[in-house]
């Protein structure tokens, strides 16, 4: 077995005066695509923003690489080699495509290997690089979010619900390049449609009502059709 | 129709507003020399009421904070400059102009260098508090510049002050039968640098990469690794030290000054950052030229409609476009 990269235990995050999440506790292994799966309102963005001190946690500890980063500032967290693409994929509009990436760059500058596989990767990016993002399709976009992940080695990249939205050409393309990103880097995907994280993941965690309430191989849920249903009808047909 | 609109497009759009409202005027007034002196006055005017503007909109709109003690930058800038100008008196009045350029560049820089000191307190105590709690930022804001504007009053007294001009800068230039007040050629030209300095430090370098990104979404600046607050902290001086140049510069262009300057110049700041759009100076800088020229041909033509113009060009403009005319994307 791999070593833990990321190990949340018992995390408790409030918003406001709501109790969001009620302590969830997940192992992420070094290594591979690792999916979070869940209805709508489960708490997956919240699981993912509390990782990256968006909301500050409660309680509980979240452990990078067996540290602990609950209590620090989102910017040093991202400085220890986390990327997130948010839900809303966090594209800066007024920006171009370069600047874009740019600022994805430790200090400025592009690596020229990674960023020729960026562009190899999203030809788009290159078709459409000194172009303000705001112009850019909602794929593209999301392509974009992707490759600001990537044109830097990072070890761990949280993306939540890539697919949303995309048609099924580009979703494809899109587990591709997941592929690729995860020889180097492990992903935390967040994900409503099964289909596609069942084609990427390793392993599988089910969050309900902020808790975690299944974790196992993607292997062992996909061949369970009983705990599929009972796990995911929800959020299955809540996607049709 | 739509070729019309591609070919305004491809003149600067939006940008060509001003340049209406000056044709507007022209027919409106139809003497030329008369249409020519309100319009340098106007355009003087508008890169004044820049200085004082762009760093409020910056300010706002890279953390939402909401500084009503922004006024409180042009008073005291406007005062350090008179007391500047009335000490170096000798200088001021000389017919050196070398002398009358060190004058005011001393004044002006006093005015300046307070303001960057000053906002670096004023964030700090004040601000830093109350960061994301609108509330709570107008009542604390309100509360400095209530505290400012008195101690304005303990320095200065209550009695308005004059403000010497240096020599070279008083008189006009003669162009035929338009006379030009070499004051307003200075104003205008020092605003223009002051924005093609901003422009190229928010475009060209990566600090200002930074603050674009920031006023878009602040939180995903953070998530690629940076510090939004210290970033803040260098905005807000800025805009401060910006403040009190204006106030500075407007000093010597009203040339009598009360402790009230700042609060009388806000309420056109506010205006000319709504029609600008909040967070783009190229924004700030068309909605101050708008305000300038505005009022320059109001006061002219129908003075009585002098205070009512602004809020009808702002009204007008915020039917068109809600957001102002050129925001920073959102
Ligand atoms: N800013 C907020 N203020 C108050 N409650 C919030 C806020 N954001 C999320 N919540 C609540 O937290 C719970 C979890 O939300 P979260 O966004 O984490 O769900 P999710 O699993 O990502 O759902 P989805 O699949 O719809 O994206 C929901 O009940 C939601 O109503
Ligand atoms: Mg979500």
């Amino acid at each position: 077995m791999s070593k833990t990269l990321l190990k949340l235990d018992s995390v408790c995050t409030d918003i406001a005066q709501y109790h969001i999440l009620h302590g969830v506790s997940l192992e992420i292994p070094e290594g591979g695509v690792h999916v979070l799966l869940g209805r709508n309102g489960a708490g997956k963005t919240s699981t993912l923003r509390t990782i990256m001190g968006l909301w500050q946690a409660r309680d509980g500890s979240i452990r990078f690489r067996g540290e602990e980063i609950s209590r620090e500032h989102t910017s040093d967290i991202a400085r220890r080699g986390i990327a997130y693409v948010p839900e809303n994929m966090g594209i800066f509009g007024g920006l171009t495509v370069e600047e874009n990436m740019r600022l994805a760059t430790h200090k400025g500058q592009f690596d020229r290997q990674r960023l020729s596989r960026v562009h190899a990767q999203f030809p788009a990016m290159e078709k459409f690089w000194t172009k303000q993002a705001w112009s850019l399709s909602g794929g593209q976009k999301q392509m974009l979010a992707i490759a600001r992940a990537m044109i830097e080695k990072r070890d761990l990249i949280l993306i939540d619900e890539p697919t949303k939205g995309l048609a099924p050409a580009i979703i494809l393309s899109m587990v591709d390049a997941f592929r690729e990103i995860a020889q180097e880097t492990t992903i935390l995907l967040v994900e409503q449609n099964f289909l596609f994280a069942k084609s990427l993941g390793q392993t599988v965690a089910v969050i309900d009502d902020g808790r975690i309430v299944h974790t196992g191989t993607m292997a062992a849920l996909a061949q369970d059709s009983d705990l599929q249903t009972r796990l995911l009808s929800l959020s299955l047909d809540s996607h049709q | 129709m739509n070729l019309i609109a591609t070919q305004i497009e491809r003149f600067g759009g939006i940008n060509l507003l001003p340049v209406l409202l000056a044709v507007v005027a022209l027919v409106l007034i139809g003497v030329p020399s008369t249409w020519l002196t309100l319009t340098v006055a106007g355009l003087a005017m508008g890169m004044m009421i820049f200085l004082m503007a762009s760093g409020l909109s910056l300010v706002f709109g890279l953390m939402d904070v909401l500084n009503f003690g922004h006024s409180a930058f042009i008073s005291f800038g406007a005062f350090i400059a008179a007391s500047v100008l009335a000490a170096l008196g000798s200088w001021v009045g000389a017919d050196n102009i070398l002398l009358n350029i060190a004058a005011l560049f001393a004044a002006i820089s006093a005015a300046t260098l307070f303001g960057l000191v000053a906002g670096w307190f004023f964030e700090r105590v004040i601000i830093k508090p109350v960061y994301r709690d609108h509330l709570r930022q107008i009542l604390i804001t309100m509360g400095a510049l209530i505290v400012a504007e008195q101690i304005i009053l303990a320095i200065w007294g209550g009695s308005p002050i004059s403000v010497p001009r240096p020599n070279f800068l008083s008189g006009s230039i003669i162009l035929g039968d338009v006379s030009i007040e070499i004051y307003r050629l200075f104003a205008f030209g020092l605003g223009l640098v002051v924005f093609l300095g901003l422009y190229a430090v928010l475009n060209r370098t990566r600090i200002g990469l930074l603050v674009r990104a920031g006023v878009e979404n602040r939180e995903m600046v953070e998530a690629l690794g940076f510090r939004i607050d210290r970033l803040f902290i260098g905005v807000f001086m800025l805009g401060s030290a910006l403040a009190a140049m204006g106030g500075a510069m407007w000093a010597g262009y009203e040339t009598l000054i009360t402790a009230a300057i700042g609060s009388e110049m806000m309420i056109i700041v506010f205006i000319v950052i709504i029609i600008g759009g909040l967070g783009s100076i190229e924004g700030t800088l068309l909605g101050a030229l708008m305000v300038g020229l505005m009022g320059n041909y109001v006061a002219f033509l129908a003075p009585k409609m002098a205070l009512a113009s602004n809020m009808l060009l702002m009204m007008a403009i915020l039917l068109w476009r809600p957001y102002g005319l050129r925001p920073a994307v959102k």
